[in-house]
């Protein structure tokens, strides 16, 4: 009797279950496939003369050079790890006001719309964009990527604070409330034993990102670490970019544990 | 009976040592801060941070009206940055899963050896930016959108690796063992047992991760590696305020709509 069935057995499909709808998105990808490759320009000529390049870089990756260009790198790594560390506190105290304003349960509606839209302008626009018209407004050095980075917290702080508040447990706040307590008693000692340790490990963690970031907005004037590996870049001296993109790797490492075991120690 | 007179009258939640040790931490906190914030502004002209509200206005004074007639000349690079985040994110998956193979402590052939290779190239690919790769690339392989390509996905690989090799150590052991119980090879237990697990999760990751590279790839034309960052270089550099305006809006507008299309994406998946 089991002759009749197929001797294979294939998993019906799960997403998708219009065969027709199907084929045709499969159609429609391999189109987009071919028209995107097919619109590249690629100068294959420029490529191949690069190859000697790109293994001179290689070279330069593996036999760093931290010595010749020392002054300058070191002048970069201390603008980046000063902005980083002045952005992200001063990011952290704009953000906490904000954050508390944009989380649902604790304040009227036009605030809250008015935080949740301060928050969404800084999470839209990009770091890179933003220290663009800094660096325009403010003139060249760290002091525009402070300031860039500084925005760059705001938004991810806040709202990642407000998310954690709208989350509490209620009855808490409820608990503090039926004591008679003000609005600045409810958060002083309801909502914020509840979200410190969160808005502590969110704190340590945009301080890796801006980290990052400012290796970033060096390229386009912002200051630090990232204006030095332009100029070694734009040298070709590949060995020292190599020496720079080691130490952002190393400390972006460091960094990386570093705030991963602080915020187990606190929590 | 306890003595209640030794006690101090008034109950506090911390001891008065742990009180101090958490002061004494605000206050280097502080210190800190105001060391790091004098060495930074050091070199800082205040001359120029004090006129900055006046140029804020004429900045901003010269970007309205938008200069709509700039908007088909920015469709071909608007396709030129779609292609490269896409393209950008499918190499990234190809090279990220190998490596996530090798790094996940389960389906890695060597603990002592290619685990520990697989999550340097990791955190190597996560640690730098893809801006900075584009600029590595343009210098190496020449301006154009191959080098953008190539920099999403080098980028990419930390970011999905990561995430997958993850979702590879949470998959049920159970459905491997039972695999494995039916005299199995190892790849027949990968396709088999860890496939299924993790594909749904690929997917995901995979949508999530093109949505950052349509962002990233925006402005990747800044250093040369082509697309719409080109363009908003161009109208920069000749002061063109009000196609600024054009582009910026261009890539908000692109953001949100690709924000939109990986959330549908992803929900239709989980």
């Amino acid at each position: 009797m089991s002759g009749t069935y197929p001797a294979t057995w294939r998993r019906p499909p799960q997403i998708i279950t219009d065969r027709r709808l199907r084929i045709g998105l499969q159609i429609g990808v391999l189109v987009y496939l071919v028209l995107a490759v097919g619109s590249l320009e690629v100068n294959w000529q420029r490529v191949s003369e690069g190859l000697e390049r790109g293994q001179r870089f290689i070279m330069g990756f593996l036999q760093p050079d931290f010595t010749s260009r020392w002054r300058d790198i070191s002048q970069g790594l201390v603008e980046s790890l000063t902005m980083t560390l002045t952005s992200t506190v001063v990011g952290v105290l704009i953000s906490v006001p904000i954050g508390i304003g944009a989380a649902r349960n604790l304040v009227p509606r036009p605030v809250y719309l008015v935080c949740r839209s301060i928050v969404a302008v800084s999470r839209s626009l990009q770091e890179v964009i933003v220290a663009i018209f800094l660096v325009a407004m403010f003139g060249f050095g760290p002091f525009a990527g402070f300031l860039t980075l500084t925005f760059a917290t705001i938004g991810f702080i806040a709202k990642l604070l407000a998310d954690d508040i709208e989350e509490i447990d209620e009855a808490q706040a409820e608990a503090i409330r039926s004591t008679g307590a003000t609005w600045l008693q409810l958060l002083n000692y309801a909502i914020q034993p509840q979200v410190m340790p969160r808005l502590i490990g969110l704190s340590l963690y945009r301080l890796d990102i801006n980290f990052r970031e400012s290796a970033v907005i060096g390229i386009v004037g912002a200051g630090g670490i990232g204006a030095t590996l332009n100029t070694s870049i734009d040298r070709y001296e590949y060995d020292s970019a190599g020496a720079i993109l080691l130490i952002i790797i190393a400390i972006v490492m460091v960094a990386e544990y570093g705030s991963s075991y602080l915020r187990k120690f606190l929590q | 009976m306890t003595d209640t007179a030794s006690l101090p009258a008034d109950w506090s939640y911390r001891s008065r040592a742990t009180r101090l040790a958490i002061w004494t931490g605000w206050l280097a906190l502080v210190a800190l801060f105001v060391w790091c914030w004098q060495v930074m502004t050091e070199t800082t002209i205040w001359a120029f941070v004090g006129d900055a509200p006046r140029q804020a206005a004429d900045i901003g004074g010269r970007m309205v009206p938008p200069e709509w007639g700039y908007l088909p000349e920015l469709m071909l690079p608007l396709w030129d940055t779609l292609n490269i985040a896409t393209l950008g994110t499918l190499g990234g998956v190809v090279m990220a899963v190998p490596v996530a193979l090798l790094a996940a402590r389960n389906t890695t052939p060597s603990v002592t050896i290619l685990r520990p290779i697989a999550l340097f190239i990791i955190v190597a690919s996560r640690s730098i930016n893809s801006l900075i790769w584009a600029l590595l690339l343009v210098t190496i392989i020449g301006p154009g959108l191959l080098a953008g390509i190539i920099a999403i996905a080098l980028r990419s690989i930390g970011f999905i690796g990561k995430l997958f090799y993850e979702a590879i150590e949470e998959t049920d052991p159970k459905q491997i063992e039972a695999i494995q119980a039916t005299g199995a090879g190892p790849a027949e237990v990968l396709t088999y047992g860890v496939v299924p697990q993790v594909m749904p999760a690929l997917w995901g990751i995979s949508v999530f991760r093109w949505d950052i590279n349509i962002r990233e790839s925006t402005i990747l034309g800044l250093v040369g590696a082509g697309g719409i960052g080109l363009k908003l270089n161009a109208s920069m550099a000749v002061l063109a305020w009000d196609q600024v305006t054009v582009i910026l809006l261009l890539i908000l507008g692109t953001v949100i709509v690709s924000e939109w299309i990986s959330a549908l994406i992803r929900r239709a998946i989980i």
